[in-house]
């Protein structure tokens, strides 16, 4: 149950993002590198605020 | 799916149930009635609504295909494109559209009576926002998550894409306007306010360079760090306010206080995000979701009598909060809560890129405006327990109820709701303010409902640090929205600008960053000079019109929605979103009509403009009120155009509509669906194991 819960807030918040990209890498593209959790994380910021992301 | 007895039993006991709070609400007149009538009522007509409506739409109208592959499934990338659990995208849906403006519409919306506000936040949500978030939500999903801009140009041609684009674009000048001038007018004069406000600049770069640097990526240390420092910076701003070295380093006039906001907007949008727009967004997303959980629990446990009576006088339109009928200006003051356009934007684009399955379409589109709706409840709630008397004090501009706080005692005491000078002082000392007069902006009144709210629930001696923490929780998403806002408004500027030179549209080349970073700062920052120099409060004149424009973007909405169904051959079914269109167009050009040709300074432009050259020309105003009236009167005149403009696009694009309708049903040639070929879906529900 709290095992759960910790997995939710981490997942919602974003704070697992690298866990899943390394998982997603490792699956996608085999051999290649991954991107270290700093170079990760900025990219994806630049990412996310690359649109309407809130609201009135 | 077929119901048991039993079930078709529990389901008539709800509907009764609802019906008899809806009837109490809308009966009562006594001295006051219990909140527990509104919280039953809403919770009644969402859960009828989201069973019965929803179910039906999601089967019989847009037909969801639970074996159909989503776009996140086809094209995941592990980044925007991600298979995600459905109360993970609920979170992240709600925390996207649940914003400030279901706070603020209510509380403003609250001087006509509880009555007519509660009725819009509940009928317009269940059949119209949550309609327009669950198809804008499904259609987009099922075009690989393709932007309403987007969508408009595809279904029904350039000109409704064209519409679409620059009425987004409008109406986030108008709404980071207004939202700055509500945290402005919150900041006014109160150093307690304007120190934990400046606080969570800081607060929000040490974040974001932990998060960058000393522990890159690590969301929620971060944010839990931040939430700890924000908090400290609630009750460090009372002592910087009782500090007589520091108190005046923090007191400042709404002027000195729009040009920070308006050089804090224009650095925001310029500096990278990681520093600080990614981590206040954080902080702010941990706050929101947060004080709206412990308001809810405080209502529940608390049970507070709404004071106000459920119609006031101010339906004639005499209103002092803002000028104008109820019919239409309550649908035009409440759209966040009932319907917003701006939700629209949010279904298409980001959420339907996370949606594991289509059968979640209903859950996240309706259901997550059925809760902003509930925010929206709550919010007109914390805004009536207030003394009606207290409630207009706070509220009131001083150009219309008088500058002395005797005078505007006066004023609203003559209208039949009593409240006297030693009141209010009372009431600022407990809040630790020097004055609650003329706070327009709905902002501190509601801070004020919901501190007495908490104060009651989780203890009264701390009052002062439930005001201003009140006031944080709002300044903080209030300029996150801007930020946000101002970056969205530069992007599609220099997407524009990319089609005349191609140097200008490159999002990375820092003179065109500057330049139009600048513009949409200058755009709103005009908006909110004026409403500051405004005597009337600026509220009167900025919130219909934002109100109007994000009217105008949920007819855009609803349109393609529309068009999309007739062109699906589901013609028998396009009233779902065609009535709730109707409405809009009927209401935003009744609004439009009124705040251009009304003869009622309070809610003509022109009328205002008029009046106020007539009495300049006169020589009969006052020199400080005589130097800023010929920027007023140009002002007055741009907001009669612009609200023209608003009216024409949303005519315009109806039109648009209507005629591929026309063409599609005669058989003649129209754009051709642009749904994405079906693939089954190969996904295996397991969330627990990853």
């Amino acid at each position: 149950m709290w095992r759960r819960l910790w997995f939710f807030v981490r997942r919602l918040s974003g704070d697992d993002a690298y866990e899943r990209y390394l998982k997603h890498h490792a699956a996608a593209h085999p051999g290649e590198p991954p991107l270290s959790r700093k170079a990760f994380f900025k990219l994806e910021q630049e990412r996310k605020w690359n649109g309407v992301r809130r609201c009135c | 799916m077929r119901m048991t007895i039993f079930q078709r039993v529990a389901w008539f006991l709800v509907a009764i149930l609802g019906a008899a709070a809806v009837g109490g609400i809308a009966l009562n007149r006594g001295e006051s009635i219990n909140a527990l009538w509104f919280i039953t009522a809403a919770a009644c007509i969402y859960a009828l609504a989201y069973r019965f409506y929803s179910a039906w739409i999601a089967t019989r109208v847009l037909i969801l295909d639970e074996t159909r592959a989503t776009p996140a499934e086809r094209l995941d990338n592990g980044r925007d494109f991600v298979p995600t659990n459905k109360w993970i995208v609920f979170g992240h849906h709600f925390a996207a559209i649940a914003g400030p403006g279901p706070l603020i519409g209510p509380t403003l919306a609250a001087q006509f009576g509880y009555l007519p506000g509660t009725l819009w936040i509940l009928t317009g949500a269940v059949l119209g926002g949550c309609v327009q978030d669950m198809t804008i939500l499904f259609f987009s999903t099922r075009r690989d998550g393709r932007s309403l801009g987007q969508m408009a140009r595809d279904e029904l041609g350039p000109v409704g894409g064209m519409a679409a684009l620059v009425g987004t674009l409008m109406i986030m000048v108008i709404l980071i306007a207004v939202l700055g001038l509500v945290v402005v007018n919150a900041m006014k004069h109160s150093p307690w306010a304007t120190s934990t406000v400046a606080a969570t600049i800081p607060i929000a770069v040490l974040v974001g360079l932990y998060m960058r640097n000393i522990r890159p990526g690590r969301v929620l240390e971060g944010s839990l760090l931040g939430l700890a420092l924000l908090l400290l910076a609630v009750a460090g701003g009372g002592w910087i306010d009782h500090s007589p070295g520091l108190r005046p380093l923090f007191d400042h006039d709404g002027l000195t206080l729009a040009w920070f906001v308006i050089g804090y907007g224009f650095l925001a949008a310029i500096l990278p995000v990681w520093l600080l727009l990614a981590p206040r967004d954080y902080l702010s997303t941990f706050m929101k979701l947060g004080t709206i959980f412990l308001l809810a629990i405080a209502i529940v446990l608390l049970r507070p009598e709404i004071r106000m009576p459920a119609l006031t006088q101010f339906i004639d339109g005499s209103g002092p909060i803002f000028g104008g009928t109820m019919f239409p200006f309550v649908f035009i003051t409440i759209a966040c809560g009932a319907v917003s356009g701006f939700h629209s934007l949010i279904a298409s684009g980001t959420t339907p890129k996370l949606l594991a399955n289509e059968r979640d379409i209903r859950m996240i589109g309706y259901g997550g405006m059925v809760l902003e709706s509930f925010v929206a409840i709550m919010a007109m709630i914390a805004a009536t327990v207030l003394d009606p008397g207290v409630f207009f004090a706070i509220n009131s501009p001083a150009g219309v109820v008088g500058k002395e706080a005797a005078e505007a005692v006066a004023k609203i005491s003559s209208w039949g709701f009593p409240v006297t000078v030693e009141q209010m002082e009372t009431l600022a000392r407990q809040m630790g303010e020097t004055t609650l007069f003329a706070r327009t902006g709905g902002a501190p009144s509601l801070a004020v409902g919901m501190a007495s709210i908490f104060g009651s629930a989780f203890g009264q001696g701390w009052l002062a640090i439930w005001y201003h923490f009140a006031i944080m929780f709002e300044a903080v998403f209030i300029l996150t929205t801007l930020d946000a806002g101002t970056r969205v408004g530069r992007f599609m500027l220099q997407d524009f600008l990319g089609n005349f030179s191609p140097r200008l549209g490159r999002t990375s080349w820092y003179p065109s960053v500057l330049l139009t970073s600048g513009t949409v700062v200058a755009a709103w920052g005009y908006f909110l000079y004026i409403g500051v120099i405004d005597p009337q409060g600026g509220v009167n004149i900025l919130w219909p019109l934002f109100g109007i424009s994000n009217q105008m973007l949920a007819a855009i909405a609803l349109s393609v929605a529309t068009g999309i169904l007739v062109k699906s051959g589901k013609l028998k079914f396009a009233w779902v979103t065609g009535v709730p269109l109707a409405w809009l167009a009927i209401i935003t050009t009744a609004a439009a009509w009124e705040k251009i040709m009304s003869a009622d300074v309070r809610v003509g432009f022109f009328a205002a403009a008029d009046s106020m050259a007539a009495k300049l020309a006169s020589g009969s105003m006052p020199p400080d009120k005589a130097a800023v009236a010929p920027q007023l009167i140009f002002n007055l005149h741009l907001d009669a155009w612009l609200t023209l403009f608003f009216v024409a696009v949303l005519w315009l694009i109806i039109f648009d509509m209507l005629r591929v309708c026309a063409r599609h049903l005669q058989g003649k040639r129209v754009a051709a669906l642009s749904e994405s070929p079906h693939e089954p879906s190969r996904l295996v529900e397991d969330w627990v194991r990853d």
